[in-house]
């Protein structure tokens, strides 16, 4: 078990930047995912730490040791990668005893490690199949297997569940969570689904286009973004953005939005006057009740039922909102209900930047 | 790994296997089928009449030393071409798919000599090795050796070797490049991960992945000795010196069209024809099994 720390890391691939330099601590035992759309440089990042990618500028430390000029093997580190890149020819037990035969791990110690690994992760009834005897998820079992029995300081993957069904993935899920629990080895996993990383992470890091916008725990990530990007990014359906004009003044601070619905922001906000970006996420909206003064009507064009609740697609102005209200408020296409926000949830943002704005 | 199409039109299938079944009628069935019979019939002195002799020719080709000796050869010349082949274009092979930069030129370069037709290569290999002006020849003599390969049967093998290896090494290299570059790169950096130097990967995971592939060049290489090594050992040696590179296929030639014994050369030929037969069979039923992961 180690902890690993990256120092402005970067890497270019000839002219193209690929990491813009990322920084990072994670401690012991921590499981941290790193989260952001296709092509944002998870899997380069991953790929440095565990040493398949030369680091370009910056210093990766695994445990105590600068692993910069280490070779993937020396690193006391296993990945499991998406296909999960089993040896075809070899069986469960052949797959998962390899790195130890390698290191030239007596066979008693082998069958034990592989023994307890196979219980661990129910494969006992596998170990003398091949790979392609088994269904996708027995193989990303076994792929977790031969990582598991190395008893390395440090686990990667990298999107290891992508290849599973919808059902297969939550189950799948779960199960690493509770191997984490029980093993307590410092993990990195990286996926560009939001849910696995919420539910999985103990810290997300946000990627966006070869840098770390935000580093933080699900809720935090969650609930206070850093930048428009990272709240666009995490939660479903996104966050909306509208631009705004913060007028201060008598009756305490407001945004007025595009279409003129002036916004009554908390009153311990002190934002300076001036063009913002206001987020405010779908769920933080609700239907007005009767009686009450609706903080701003919606004109729905798609009402989106989802079961438990309905999203209301719309626009204000000419921008574009999404509600989330439960499904029995009863409103359809091309309804105008009245809504109320929950404004203390939302957030600014510095429309050049993207930056949220401390209040 | 079964792959199959299913044609909507009941005919379109034999419509479209109907010129390979055509070529395969005309340049295979009906001439093999014209060995078998006139492997059992003997010509007269004048070659105006023949007769049956039922078992004959081919009982008379077991008491020709000439013909044991011919399979002796073939078995010395095929196992060489293979394995040197195989072995020299798997090195390439390897050696291509390592390199960054300036593979489409070296893959190019190492595809011309299979465009070169067997005799080229045969008049190719004779002018490097040949005594006097040849480099290689010149060589060899700077180094000692006493070399002419006209007169020395373990040099003339050892040309005809060359040569046929050389011009079926194109082949080979790039069945075994394909092989290489379908081997899914993560199964080499988990390997890596799992602490295997390259050596080691090479041969626990590279290797057996290739099986397919190299199980597959062992039946066409094998086949290539056989047969199409013809042209290079006719342009080379014409199966001299005394006989010492006369493979099967270049002695039924020889028998057939120069001593003229048309039934002793078909019965030949149908022997090879159940030789190459029972090769295939073997390779496919028992081998292919093991190599198929
Ligand atoms: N070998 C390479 N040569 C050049 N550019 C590369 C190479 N590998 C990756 N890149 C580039 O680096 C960027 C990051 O790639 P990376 O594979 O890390 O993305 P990713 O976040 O893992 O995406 P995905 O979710 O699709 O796997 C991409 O823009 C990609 O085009
Ligand atoms: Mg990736």
């Amino acid at each position: 078990m180690a902890k690993v720390t990256l120092k402005s890391v970067k890497k270019n691939y000839g002219p193209v930047k690929a990491i813009h330099g990322v920084d990072m601590e994670i401690a012991d035992g921590e499981f941290i995912v790193i989260v952001g759309p296709s092509g944002c440089g998870k899997s380069t990042l991953l790929r440095m730490i565990a040493g398949l990618e030369a680091i370009t500028e910056g210093e990766i430390v695994i445990g105590d040791r600068v692993v910069n000029d280490i070779e993937p093997a020396d690193r006391d580190i296993a990945m499991v990668f998406q296909n999960y890149a089993l040896y075809p020819h070899m069986s469960v037990h052949q797959n998962m005893s390899y790195g130890l035969r390698i290191r030239g791990m007596d066979k008693a110690n082998i069958e034990k490690r592989v023994q307890r690994a196979a219980e661990i992760l129910q494969l006992q009834p596998y170990l003398q199949r091949k790979p392609r005897e088994l269904s996708g998820g027995q193989r990303q079992r076994v792929a977790m297997g031969r990582a598991i029995v190395r008893e390395p300081s440090v686990f990667l993957f990298d999107e290891p569940l992508s290849n599973l069904d919808a059902k297969l993935r939550v189950q799948m899920r779960l199960e690493i969570k509770r191997l984490h629990q029980q093993l307590g080895v410092t993990s990195i996993y990286v996926t560009h689904d939001q849910v696995e990383a919420m539910t999985l992470a103990d810290r997300l890091v946000v990627m966006n286009q070869g840098r770390a916008d935000q580093i933080g725990s699900p809720f935090d990530v969650y609930g206070n973004p850093a930048t428009t990007y990272v709240g666009g990014f995490i939660g479903s359906p996104a966050m909306n953005f509208l631009s705004c004009r913060v007028e201060t003044g008598t009756g305490g601070p407001k945004a007025v939005l595009a279409d003129g619905t002036a916004l009554m922001l908390p009153a311990e906000w002190t934002p300076p006057a001036g063009n913002y970006t206001i987020g405010i996420r779908p769920e933080t909206m609700r239907i007005a009740r009767p009686g009450e003064t609706a903080q701003l009507h919606l004109n729905v064009d798609v009402a989106e039922e989802l079961g438990a609740d309905t999203l209301l697609h719309g626009k204000l102005g000419d921008e574009d909102l999404v509600a989330r209200v439960p499904s029995h408020a009863g409103y359809h296409d091309h309804s105008r209900p009245g809504l109320m926000i929950d404004i203390a949830r939302a957030h600014l943002f510095d429309p050049e930047s993207g930056l949220r704005i401390a209040l | 790994m079964e792959k199959r199409v299913v044609f909507q039109n009941r005919y379109l299938p034999y419509l479209l296997i109907a010129p390979q079944i055509a070529i395969t009628i005309v340049f295979f069935f009906w001439p093999a089928s014209q060995a078998v019979v006139q492997s059992v019939l003997r010509e007269d002195a004048f070659g105006t009449r023949s007769y049956f002799v039922g078992m004959e020719n081919f009982l008379a080709l077991f008491e020709d030393e000439y013909y044991l000796n011919s399979f002796k050869i073939t078995a010395l010349f095929s196992t060489l071409v293979t394995t040197i082949g195989l072995s020299l274009s798997l090195l390439l092979a390897v050696t291509a798919d390592r390199l960054v930069r300036g593979t489409t030129a070296y893959k190019t370069l190492l595809i011309w000599p299979y465009a070169v037709a067997p005799a080229v290569a045969g008049a190719l290999w004779g002018f490097v090795f040949l005594p006097g002006p040849g480099i290689f020849a010149w060589l060899l003599l700077q180094a000692g050796v006493d070399w002419n390969f006209h007169l020395n049967g373990n040099q003339a093998m050892f040309v005809v070797v060359v040569a046929a290896t050389w011009k079926q090494i194109s082949y080979n290299f790039l069945f075994f490049l394909a092989g290489l570059q379908s081997i899914p790169k993560s199964l080499i950096e988990a390997a890596a991960i799992d602490g295997a130097g390259p050596i080691r990967r090479f041969w626990s995971v590279v290797f057996p992945l290739l099986s397919p592939t190299l199980f597959f060049l062992v039946v066409v290489n094998v086949v290539y000795a056989f047969f199409e090594t013809f042209g290079v050992i006719h342009s080379l040696t014409r199966g001299g010196p005394a006989k010492s590179t006369e493979i099967l296929v270049y002695k039924v030639w020889y028998d057939g069209f120069e001593a003229q014994d048309l039934g002793g050369s078909a019965a030949q030929s149908v022997i090879l024809m159940a030789i190459v037969i029972g090769l295939t069979v073997i390779q496919f039923r028992y081998i292919e099994r093991k190599v198929h992961y």
